[in-house]
């Protein structure tokens, strides 16, 4: 733990990361204001004691904005990490298992999955279902299950080459539980890296995907919404467009920082060699 | 190599077979019945039959998806519900702009990353490593339509140098039009620089540790003859890789940034037709972005393997 904390990238990661968590946890019990209340009389309000960073064109507050736009952010987040990790591991450790055309077909699949990035394939199901974020939340995932399924067979092949497979293979285990008990807990570090990773990137896609009016909707708060409303008022209210960003920012440096911190962590000879 | 070739070649008319039959599949077969959508739910069924017979919609799916790609290997990609005119003349027009946009946006990032990476590995472990190697890192978190918005911030409100959107065309001069594209290019070079200059240095870093690079100082070589004759032609090999797949991010990019600065281009086509419910200019955009994708990874797989031949068809 002491390890941990006297690595910069990592100290510095952890605290921004959970200030974002922190940030989505406090807003489901407290906000300044009502995020959802419009008061056209308190429109674009510069900050003061009552509004730490002022009002929207709506008479919103913009701190309550930003704790509740923290949420959409996670969750998209969350979930969309989560589609990416379970089926693109699931793949990745198929493919390595059983290698031969079950490991062309999966990795054919992968190569195929990475000519639609996030934004297309959210463009499509736009188009067809409407904007939201679900829609949102199944592009974004959609687009991570390649890079996780590729990551994980590269990872697991190498551990499936090791000496204590071979022992376990002799000793007459099957290729599921040899999978479940020697591959997976060797490759989790690497998927616990990659994760933070594409949590961060996420993260970028949603507030993308919001500004063009394809994520979150209103009323439900979002960074990138908030954004996209900014810039039609960057000549009266220029700041309304810089808070949004910032918070995206350093959102997303906590979460890189962490990963490369973890990596350094989790493999020494790594950080050692860069 | 041509064994190589050859089986990329197959991947690659796989993949785009693949992508067709996805696009297809989405955009053709699960909202229903288009003729329905466009008229609006009060319509009389005559009329939107009318309509479906119109725009072949009422033939089978397998009939229409052969006439969509026997149509766009003729080159005759249909007519464009909103706009009347062909979805080819429609593409045309608007590659005109997004093509340049990601051209100059690559030229920047490789201006950007190769002078930072460079100069960051040269000075390893020193300030000047840190400091770039810290800005990168920011570099990387920002969202790049953000940046955008604050390019338009100091640019365009504050020292009033550039208009804070729209193209002035290309009928108004090469220069005109290049200085529109200008801040678009710069936002999406930023983010995308930042990347490419860790690459740089950690490439430039691992070469200066070959033996050859030893030798070289051993002989007299300079520091400065030494990087520039021996380690980075040898470093290009995984920064020329990145820079492939790099394109496609700019290209998906240039979608969220022509938003940014109302700019006429792919993106702004694809979201006007997907608000007039155009889905035929939408099927045909997003077809287009893939099979660009798709390219440019062929491309590079295959530049890999001319720069680098101990790369094997087996390898990738």
């Amino acid at each position: 733990m002491k390890r941990a904390f006297s690595h910069a990238s990592f100290a510095i990661g952890a605290v921004l990361s959970l200030l974002l968590v922190a940030a989505a946890a406090l807003s489901l019990i407290w906000t300044p204001h009502s995020p959802y209340e419009v008061d056209m009389a308190a429109k674009l309000l510069p900050p003061d004691a009552a509004h730490w960073l002022g009002t929207d064109p709506y008479g919103r507050d913009i701190v309550s904005l930003l704790l509740v736009g923290a949420r959409a952010s996670i969750a998209v987040g969350v979930v969309a990490v989560g589609i990416g990790l379970v089926i693109g591991a699931a793949l990745g450790l198929l493919a390595a298992a059983r290698r031969g055309w079950a490991e062309e077909l999966i990795m054919r699949l992968a190569d195929f999955g990475f000519a639609f990035p996030a934004i297309l394939s959210a463009i499509m199901l736009t188009a067809v279902f409407g904007p939201g974020m679900v829609n949102a939340i199944i592009a974004i995932g959609l687009y991570n299950i390649p890079t996780f399924a590729r990551i994980t067979r590269a990872s697991a092949n190498a551990v499936w080459s090791r000496e204590f497979v071979l022992a376990a293979r002799a000793c007459g285990k099957g290729a599921f539980s040899i999978t479940m008990e020697h591959v997976l807990p060797n490759i989790a570090s690497v998927l616990i890296v990659q994760a933070t990773i594409r949590f961060a990137i996420a993260i970028l896609a949603e507030a993308a995907l919001s500004y063009l009016g394809l994520g979150t909707q209103p009323p439900q708060p979002s960074w990138g919404r908030m954004l996209s409303e900014a810039q039609s008022l960057m000549f009266q209210a220029p700041m309304l467009a810089v808070y949004p960003g910032v918070a995206i920012a350093l959102a997303v440096l906590g979460l890189n920082l962490l990963g490369d911190g973890l990596r350094d962590l989790f493999d020494p000879r790594l950080a050692r060699t860069r | 190599m041509s064994v190589f070739l050859a089986k990329r070649l197959i991947t690659l008319i796989a993949t785009l077979i693949g992508a067709s039959a996805v696009v297809f599949v989405v955009l053709e077969i699960l909202p229903g019945n288009a003729a329905q959508i466009l008229m609006g739910p009060d319509a009389s069924p005559d009329a939107v039959h009318a309509l479906a017979v119109q725009l072949g919609i009422d033939r089978p799916a397998a009939e229409r998806y052969w006439h969509w790609i026997s149509g766009m290997l003729a080159g005759d990609l249909g007519l464009s519900y909103a706009y009347s005119t062909p979805v080819r003349d429609l593409l045309i027009e608007r590659l005109a702009l997004t093509v340049p946009l990601a051209a100059m946006a690559m030229a920047i990032t490789t201006a950007l990353a190769l002078a930072a990476g460079i100069y960051a590995a040269s000075r390893h472990n020193k300030l000047g490593d840190v400091g770039v190697m810290s800005l990168s890192q920011i570099g990387i978190a920002i969202p790049n339509f953000w940046f955008a918005i604050l390019l338009i911030l100091l640019f365009s409100v504050h020292l009033k140098w550039f208009s804070a959107g729209g193209f002035a065309g290309w009928n108004e001069g090469i220069v005109a039009g290049l200085k529109s594209l200008l801040l678009p290019a710069i936002s999406l070079a930023v983010v995308q620089s930042a990347i490419l200059a860790r690459i740089t240095r950690s490439a430039v870093l691992d070469v200066l540790r070959e033996d050859f690079v030893r030798t070289a100082r051993a002989k007299g070589a300079s520091q400065r003859r030494t990087l520039w004759g021996h380690v980075l032609r040898n470093a290009m090999i995984p920064v020329i890789t990145v820079m492939g797949l790099q394109f496609s991010e700019l290209l998906a990019g240039t979608i969220v940034v022509e938003s940014v600065f109302y700019l006429p281009g792919l993106g702004r086509l694809i979201f006007q037709s997907i608000s007039n419910r155009d889905l035929i200019v939408v099927r045909n955009c997003v077809m287009l972005l893939a099979a660009m994708v798709v390219a440019v990874n062929f491309i590079v797989d295959v530049l890999y393997a001319v720069i680098d031949p101990r790369i094997k068809a087996s390898d990738i």
